[in-house]
């Protein structure tokens, strides 16, 4: 369900604060919302805070104050399994490491989010990760270790599994940061044509202006403070 | 398949070499507790058989008789000493009642009357003192296996026909169709036809048992129609202490088993059992701490793994599954290998400990309850072993896992 505004993603007054005894505080109230469908990029300098804050969008750590909407609901009403579970459904992540499993096939790791909600395999997923595999270009490797492919490749099978579900949002933490130019290209134009054609929202934390410039909005934090917000190309 | 069960197999898959020795460990420990039971269980099924082939399970006979004070107590002028009484051979009260309770107490397979007491047994001028044991033999061979342990001769006692042991019948140069004279105190004497020959593996018994009809046992121990014994055989020989106070209960008689006659080999056979349950106790403690090992390194190995499942939505249980079913799998799969090693041990034990016949020393118990409790037991242990680890699994943060690739 969305919400009247269009909001997909929303955060009011989101703080993080780490340490028991010496607190120190990384976000100090973030509001911002993302529109289904749109493309935003989350840039500013290292230790920042925008992994701490794409860690809270995706559900991966609460926040130490502050509400965080996603989909119409709030995420704090939620309990651990809650949030495990609404994270399976509605959100997608391509982590700058890749992150595969590596003994399990292209095509394993792209049913892998699909397996974990259904716990068996059935055909319609192997259907639907065999097609984003060859939507990703990757139709001669469905079959190919996830250690055996390219660093590029395996990005790609990383963005074909985060789309897996279809989730309403996709969270990518540097997709693109360990790769050469060619594939940061490659990977980052399938994000782009993803967002146009699944009409998911997508938040992409980079350090490559380039490719922030190709956004529809970028989000500077500075701080553990949103500074200023372009709207992109 | 399941999702849970997919990632286990894969998951033991890739840690091939962890996955063999651990493997390795539980078969080893599975196949030391099948071997071990199997001979421990053989060993002492063979000495009670042993033991017991020759024996009743439980004995009953009368109260012993008590000498009486003659002068009444308070009269302590006097100084008295009280002997003991003199043992004779006691009847059974009204035995046909009693032994019709003895049958139905639960558990009594069989029951065999006897009349026994001592007497000499005389061929020309040779005598022998001698058991004579005045038997029904239909019912005494449920008790005792004459008949199978015949060495000639027929076990009837119609008529005068007695049977008696090899070695008395040595003693006195006796075959089958020989006559003897049976003499007992107070001069009460008959000739007797023997009708045959039994060996029941226990000298003593060879040498000076005589089995006789009741009707002339009666007889020439004077005991009219009175009895001095019930024999009884049970179908669970370690309950024989309950039954027997089941029995004294019903009857008011005196009930001796076998655990009271042969209290040092009860003793041995607990012991023994009692060290054999222990080295099991630690094989299964040290299968368990295998598995427990190999799981706990095995989170570690995989916690980027398990960071990108949770991350992707796996749940605290599914997680939890994984590593409990790889436990379980471990433990299944073992105790499969541990059986084979175990029933191969055993064969080759029975094929190498021979008696100087070429038959096995003793029987090594090889029955398929053997197989599942050891193969249960291995796999609960799995199950258990991997909670530890399942649940540290479960705990992992997977944004830490991520943060740090």
């Amino acid at each position: 369900m969305a919400e009247e505004d269009g909001a997909i993603l929303r955060l009011e007054g989101v703080r993080k604060s780490y340490g028991s005894r010496v607190v120190t505080e990384v976000l100090h109230g973030i509001d911002m919302s993302v529109n289904a469908g749109e493309f935003v990029a989350l840039v500013g300098p290292s230790g920042s805070g925008k992994s701490t804050l794409l860690n809270l969008m995706g559900l991966l750590d609460r926040p130490s104050g502050g509400r965080i909407f996603l989909d119409g609901t709030d995420t704090s009403t939620l309990d651990d399994a809650g949030q495990t579970r609404f994270r399976g459904h509605k959100i997608g992540f391509v982590f700058q490491f890749h992150h595969l499993l590596p003994a399990f096939t292209s095509l394993e790791n792209v049913m892998m989010p699909l397996l974990v909600q259904r716990g068996r395999p059935d055909d319609e997923m192997r259907q639907r990760a065999r097609m984003l595999l060859v939507r990703v270009g990757l139709e001669d490797k469905i079959f190919a270790r996830a250690s055996d492919l390219s660093g590029g490749q395996q990005q790609r099978v990383a963005v074909a599994r985060a789309l897996a579900m279809q989730p309403p949002l996709v969270l990518a933490d540097e997709p693109t940061g360990n790769l050469d130019s060619n594939s940061a290209d490659q990977v980052f134009d399938l994000l782009r044509e993803f967002n146009r054609e699944y009409r998911g929202a997508f938040v992409i934390v980079t350090h490559d202006h380039r490719m922030a410039s190709r956004c529809d909005r970028i989000v500077e934090i500075v701080d553990g403070l949103i500074r200023k917000v372009d709207t992109g190309s | 398949m399941r999702f849970e069960l997919i990632l286990a197999v894969r998951f033991l898959r890739e840690g091939r070499f962890q996955t063999l020795l651990t493997l390795a460990g539980v078969a080893v420990g599975v196949g030391v507790i099948v071997f071990l039971s199997a001979l421990i269980s053989g060993l002492q099924t063979s000495l009670v058989a042993n033991t017991l082939g020759s024996q009743p399970h439980v004995v009953i006979r009368p109260q012993d008789a008590v000498a009486r004070r003659m002068l009444e107590e308070g009269t302590d002028k006097v100084a008295a000493r009280v002997e003991g009484a003199a043992q004779r051979p006691q009847k059974i009260p009204d035995w046909p009642a009693n032994l019709g309770r003895v049958e139905r107490v639960p558990g009594v397979v069989a029951t065999s009357p006897i009349a026994a007491g001592a007497a000499f047994a005389v061929k020309g001028d040779v005598s022998k003192a001698v058991a004579l044991r005045g038997v029904d033999p239909a019912r005494f061979d449920r008790i005792v296996d004459v008949t199978g342990r015949l060495k000639s001769g027929a076990f009837r006692l119609e008529g005068n026909d007695v049977v008696l042991g090899i070695g008395l019948a040595a003693d006195l140069g006796l075959s089958v169709g020989d006559k003897l004279r049976l003499v007992t105190e107070g001069g009460r004497s008959d000739v007797f036809t023997v009708g045959g020959l039994f060996d029941l593996g226990a000298k003593d018994l060879n040498e000076r048992w005589v089995l006789s009809s009741l009707r002339n046992a009666q007889t020439l121990l004077n005991l009219e129609d009175g009895i001095t014994s019930i024999e009884v055989r049970v179908d669970a020989i370690f309950e024989a202490d309950r039954m027997a106070d089941e029995i004294s209960d019903r009857t008011g008689l005196v009930a001796e088993t076998w655990m009271q006659i042969n209290r040092q080999l009860l003793v041995g056979l607990k012991s023994q059992s009692a060290s054999s349950w222990m080295i099991q106790f630690f094989v299964v403690l040290a299968v368990a701490l295998g598995i427990a090992s190999m799981l706990v390194v095995s989170v570690v190995q995989k916690s980027r793994e398990i960071g990108i499942l949770k991350a992707i939505g796996t749940s605290t249980g599914q997680t939890m599954g994984v590593f409990l079913l790889q436990g379980t799998i471990l433990g299944l799969a073992g105790s499969a290998l541990g059986c084979g090693l175990g029933a191969l041990l055993a064969l080759l034990f029975r094929s190498m400990a021979l008696a100087p016949d070429g038959s096995p020393v003793f029987p090594v118990d090889l029955t398929w309850t053997r197989f599942v409790a050891a193969s249960a037991v291995a796999t609960v242990v799995g199950v258990v072993a991997a909670v530890a680890p399942a649940r540290r699994a479960a705990r992992l943060d997977p944004a830490e896992v991520i943060r740090y690739g």
